[in-house]
């Protein structure tokens, strides 16, 4: 049976305020343990919450960016449920007037169209605390540094039908609240934390089939394997005349395996109701004005700078425009370096490759745009070669030395450049070789003609200690070779 | 309006109140008449009327992003039946 997929998402952004969203806690990240917990947070009795007048900027923001409705009177709900690290016994939630309204962002699909994924609505609310299952004598501990820290949930209407769309419009979502600065993107410690709905309908069905949600996506790359993992499992329970739980399901990146987390039967009464400690909040056109205009580049109309800019072409403007901080670090390296497509060659492969060999993000860099840039400066000028570039990011990348120059210098990686040297060279070598010249010259075909310049190449590396510029090398054989 | 056995159990398990057997039928009398008192409301038309989000007719003061609050974690696990190395300890929560 042929399948349509149906995916949609829900997407926790934890917004960059200084404090928390209904108190005057901070949020800085990484803290001993509940030293930024205080009596509003632990839910202390007669406490009453007054909400940050900057998660609201941040939300209207990011309502403005995605081309929705923003709510000018906003009301707070109570969800109501127990778990230890919830100390009020509910979050303070939106539900039926959320701050956004409906909006869309367009994708762009790897086949070069556009789709459009609808904003269903974004709400703001307040993240719960953590608890660490590690034995503590049978128990556990719990940490509320993060409990009440402002998020922002954005849900969108089910409009991707594969795990490559649903990817890509993650990673748009990505893209502008890192550009926005609401949010550092930090995916690996839950800054933004993605949730996965899928169903499965046979082709061409108007009615939607039972759908799951897949939580706990730490990676752009986790949420595609979900995505693939939860799709093949669902059709394996339908393809055997099975049905499909709503369930909430927890997926497990390391080892590709997702179980059952726990049904939603139960669990989803969460006996909503406004809260009475919170007044309704409301937004005048001045306060969204003010934001409109504090609104920076956003990754479409960056995309369409670096076309115009650097002449770059679509997808390597889209790639690079797509990540506010990526985009910071390829344009420090581009005007550093001169030559904006070496330098997108450079950020897209060799370090965007590092960074991801390592898991890590652009802030993490152990080098910077500046000096990648210097590297690209000496590729660009034929002092070092292509193969000789890689040593030097290498030193660069492990810290051997921070000075590009210093480490061509201290490696000896300086290319020959100076053609009469080289001529020198190539006569030497030739004279040593008279049978394979005379092959050479024998022989019609360019194709062939072409790999018996190679031939030549390893001794004439050999004799100049592999500093040699390559295509010198090559310009002058042919020269001497006769054409 | 009459409220169940089952709907004072569920809510009961979704409230953590332990209601005893003998409770139950005690109970399904009070919240029935509170319930039937409640009903009443329904008589009213309220089609053009908005839901009440707050009895106050005022809006929602909002608070600059600042730093407020100190570490007072000290005083706050004073009061807590178990911590260790900063953490409040709880019975094993398993998922």
């Amino acid at each position: 049976m042929q399948w349509d997929i149906v995916i949609g998402l829900e997407i926790h952004v934890q917004l960059a305020t200084r404090t928390k969203i209904f108190s005057g806690s901070s949020t800085a990240y990484g803290a001993e343990p509940n030293t930024q917990a205080n009596a509003v947070d632990l839910a202390m009795p007669g406490t009453l919450p007054v909400p940050n007048e900057q998660a609201f900027r941040y939300a209207v923001m990011f309502g403005l960016a995605v081309n929705a409705e923003i709510e000018r009177r906003s009301v707070f709900e109570r969800k109501n449920y127990f778990y230890p690290d919830l100390p009020k016994g509910y979050q303070t939630t939106q539900l039926e007037r959320p701050i956004v309204g409906p909006g869309y962002v367009d994708i762009d699909l790897a086949n070069g169209e556009t789709r459009r994924v609808r904003i269903h609505h974004a709400h703001l609310e307040e993240d719960a605390g953590k608890s660490l299952h590690e034995d503590f004598h049978g128990m556990t501990g719990i940490d509320l540094n993060r409990a009440g820290t402002p998020l922002i949930e954005v849900v969108t209407e089910p409009d991707m039908s594969n795990a490559a769309e649903a990817v890509a419009c993650a990673r748009k979502l990505h893209g502008i609240v890192t550009s926005l600065g609401i949010c550092d993107g930090d995916m690996s410690q839950g800054s933004m934390r993605f949730d996965v709905n899928i169903s499965l309908k046979p082709k061409g069905s108007e009615i939607l089939g039972t759908r799951t949600e897949t939580k706990n996506l730490n990676s752009f790359r986790f949420m595609e394997q979900a995505i693939a993992h939860e799709v093949e499992r669902q059709m394996d329970i339908l393809e055997d005349g099975g049905t499909i739980v709503q369930e909430t399901r927890l997926y497990n990146g390391d080892r590709d395996q997702s179980r059952s987390m726990r049904t939603k039967e139960e669990a989803n009464d969460y006996r909503y109701f406004p809260c009475p400690d919170l007044l309704p909040v409301e937004i005048d056109d001045a306060f969204i004005d003010e934001a409109r205009n504090s609104l920076p580049e956003l990754p479409d109309a960056r995309k369409a700078r670096f076309m115009e800019q650097y002449g770059l072409n679509d997808y390597d403007a889209g790639l690079l425009a797509s990540d506010a901080k990526l985009a910071t670090f390829f344009e420090t390296t581009a005007e550093r370096g001169k030559d904006a497509k070496l330098a997108s060659n450079w950020v897209q492969g060799e370090f965007s490759a590092r960074l991801n060999a390592e898991e890590k993000s652009v802030a993490d860099s152990p080098i910077s745009g500046a000096q990648l840039g210097d590297l690209v400066v000496r590729i660009a000028d034929n002092t070092i070669s292509s193969a000789g570039a890689k040593k030097v990011f290498e030193a660069l990348w492990s810290g051997e030395n921070d000075n590009v120059d210093a480490i061509i210098d201290a490696r000896g990686l300086k290319q020959v450049s100076d053609s009469g040297e080289l001529e020198k060279m190539v006569e030497e070598v030739l004279a040593s070789m008279p049978d394979q010249v005379a092959q050479y010259q024998q022989e019609s075909d360019p194709k062939k003609r072409k790999k018996m310049l190679g031939g030549f190449m390893g001794p004439l590396m050999k004799a100049s200690k592999g500093q040699g510029n390559p295509k010198l090398f090559n310009e002058i054989l042919v020269k001497k070779l006769g054409g | 309006m009459t409220i169940s056995r089952e709907d004072i159990e569920k809510v009961a398990v979704l409230a953590r109140i332990r209601v005893d057997e003998e409770q139950v039928s005690a109970l399904e009398k009070d919240l029935g008449n509170i319930l039937d008192l409640v009903d009443q409301l329904s008589a009213a038309d309220t089609d053009s009327v908005e839901p009440m989000a707050h009895p106050l007719n005022a809006v929602q003061r909002l608070r600059p992003d600042v730093v407020t609050e100190t570490n007072q974690r000290e005083a706050f696990q004073a009061i807590a039946p178990a911590t260790e190395n900063g953490l409040y300890l709880v019975p094993r929560v398993i998922e």
